[in-house]
């Protein structure tokens, strides 16, 4: 058979293929243009590789991304609405499912914003048991996301290697709190329970032997010829770009803006601790990952500067009417009865107001915009919530780039589903 | 703070001048005056320590974008924007509130808008933050706040077919129907 007579069939073929495609859909982009034949690809909403609930509907042409339609919404839990029936004790186990990665960041975050409506001031000893937490808690959300973009690069054993490290550290909160994933950690007016020997030795012990395992993780990936050619110039954004999208948090850094809210405007005595922001330059995929990792370094050195200056005293505020007094005294003390009853029912007294507290989250600017009208429960409670403000720039960051790539820029971005979508 | 605000009004000011906070915000609310005149703006508060700015949806868009090209300033970044809904204010039920965030001199600015529910419509952003899209999204899914220009003007969080706002105030939580669960002390 000739050369030509076998063009002249495939030709045929498509021609028959268009034809039944202009019939099924006249808009059809293979109907209008002879070489351009694009697929719809369904990437997610259950897909392993996007590590949550969400879906991209994108064009392909061929192996390359023509455009994408993000769906999300999928754990839509209307945290906002919610709130607005709860007491503002009761809305901490909500910002617990939001980035659930590190929830306590979260609790913290939403404990300071109601402190702040109430004008408690909490002491020094409970804002550095608050800085580790939330330090422990960043920790646990960079590795996590830097573990899975090793794994959807092909590299699995890291994740394996330093998922016993966040094993570790929810041993940590365990002793601390008694719970793991969604901690409810502390109160209003400070932590819930004084750190135990045991937790303070669990953290001593860790401290001494992460070093060693986050320095192998970075020896695997950092130089490592495989992973620099599948992340380096991938799903970058210019710092412009990110600035008008919205990015905070390790993202925006990587793109070389060095915005941290716990240095722009600190909180919980941050403005003790002697640490570093790392920047990157030109915001891809390689970028973010040595960012989170520095990050990673940093905390350990926050939570090490903490830890050693770690201030005797009370770990909650002397304020009877928003802290619950010792279980003991409700039984024997008339005042702590009723304060009880009144935290618990809700019956605080609070002011009329509106506030904004935004706090560093694992993903950047965790934001909580409160108004009350005097009520038991917010009038309205806004979340500022980094995920969903950056990942509407996904679409134009993997556009032109080939399927992998887009996987690994979104598993870099760190976009944790509860986070999304609230 | 309260022993603060019995002292005579002169006496605050010069507290005032000696907080840095509030020297920033004195600055802000003095450039946003000379810029836009100061009849664009009422309810000037600074509740918690952030200015805070009423104006009309007719200006919002003009002083969102000279903000945004201010070079003083510089209050270019959108932290975030959300709807309210306030059922007992006659002809401004709905209401938008921005927050910029100047990453320069870090002031934060919050500007309010409201408008009767009759008519929710505002002017989109979209032409001036690209994150403004999916925060224009979310106000219309929960509170069906209209945003004339913006390019992909659907339900962000909810399903399609909904056809209730259900952040509006008239949507209680608890079932309004239920007798054996009146509820007289929790909840609104």
């Amino acid at each position: 058979m000739a050369v030509n007579d076998t063009l002249e069939g495939t030709h045929k073929i498509i021609e028959s293929a268009k034809e039944q495609d202009a019939r099924i859909n006249p808009m059809h982009p293979a109907v209008n243009d002879f070489n351009q034949e694009l697929t719809t690809l369904n990437l997610g909403p259950t897909h392993p590789a996007t590590h949550g609930i969400f879906q991209n509907i994108l064009q392909m042409d061929g192996e390359r991304i023509i455009s994408g339609v993000p769906t999300i919404g999928y754990i839509h839990r209307a945290f906002e609405k919610i709130a607005e029936r709860r007491p503002f004790y009761q809305i901490t186990p909500l910002t617990d499912r939001m980035n659930y990665c590190s929830s306590p960041i979260n609790n913290m975050g939403w404990h300071m914003t109601v402190e702040k409506l109430l004008g408690v001031t909490v002491p020094t000893r409970a804002q550095y048991m608050r800085v580790i937490v939330m330090e422990l808690a960043r920790i646990t959300d960079h590795l996590i996301c830097n573990s899975i973009l090793g794994v959807d690069t092909g590299a699995f054993t890291g994740f394996l290697y330093v998922f016993q490290e966040r094993e570790k550290v929810y041993e940590i909160y365990e002793e601390i709190c008694g719970a793991r994933l969604t901690t409810n950690m502390g109160r209003v007016g400070g932590m819930e329970r004084d750190f135990t020997p045991v937790a303070l030795q669990k953290l001593r012990d860790w401290l001494k032997t992460f070093p060693a395992v986050m320095r192998e993780f970075e020896k695997m990936f950092n130089r490592n010829r495989i992973f620099m050619d599948r992340t380096q110039n991938v799903g970058g954004i210019t710092a412009e770009k990110a600035l008008n999208y919205g990015f905070t948090g390790p993202n925006l850094r990587a793109a070389g803006v060095d915005y941290d809210v716990r240095v722009m405007n600190p909180y919980s005595s941050y403005q003790d601790f002697d640490f570093e922001i790392p920047v990157g330059t030109n915001g891809d995929t390689y970028d973010r990952f040595l960012v989170r990792n520095e990050e990673i370094w940093q905390s350990l050195r926050i939570i090490n500067q903490a830890l050693e200056n770690l201030p005797e005293g009370p770990f909650h505020a002397d304020a009877p009417h928003y802290y619950l007094p010792p279980k003991q005294a409700v039984y024997q003390n008339m005042e702590a009865l009723i304060y009880h009853f009144k935290i618990i029912m809700g019956e605080i007294e609070a002011p009329v107001g509106e506030v904004y507290h935004s706090v560093e989250g694992g993903n950047g600017e965790l934001g909580f915009y409160l108004v009350s009208d005097g009520g038991r429960t917010p009038y309205r409670l806004h979340f500022r919530r980094p995920c969903f403000i950056y990942y509407q720039a996904y679409p134009e960051m993997v556009v032109g780039s080939t399927l992998s790539d887009a996987i690994v820029t979104l598993s870099s971005m760190n976009v944790i589903a509860g986070e999304l979508d609230a | 703070m309260a022993e603060q605000n019995e002292e005579s009004p002169a006496a605050q000011e010069t507290a005032a001048a000696l907080d840095p906070a509030a020297q920033k915000n004195a600055q802000l609310l003095a450039l946003l005056h000379r810029l836009f005149g100061a009849d664009a703006f009422t309810d000037v508060e600074e509740p918690y320590g952030m200015l805070t700015v009423t104006t009309t949806r007719e200006r919002i868009h003009d002083i969102l974008a000279g903000l945004q090209q201010d070079q003083e300033l510089q209050l270019n970044f959108l932290t975030t924007m959300c709807g309210m809904h306030w059922p007992e204010r006659e002809g401004e039920e709905l209401g938008m509130v921005y927050m910029l965030h100047s990453l320069v001199h870090n002031i934060r600015l919050r500007l309010k808008i409201f408008f009767p529910i009759a008519d929710p419509v505002v002017p989109t952003m979209t032409d001036i933050y690209a994150t403004a899209n999916w925060m224009e999204r979310e106000a219309y899914d929960y509170f069906g706040i209209l945003f004339p220009g913006h390019p992909n003007l659907i339900r962000i969080l909810n399903v399609e077919d909904m056809d209730y706002y259900p952040m509006r105030k008239e949507y209680a939580l608890e079932d309004g129907t239920r007798e054996d669960k009146t509820d007289l002390f929790f909840g609104r």
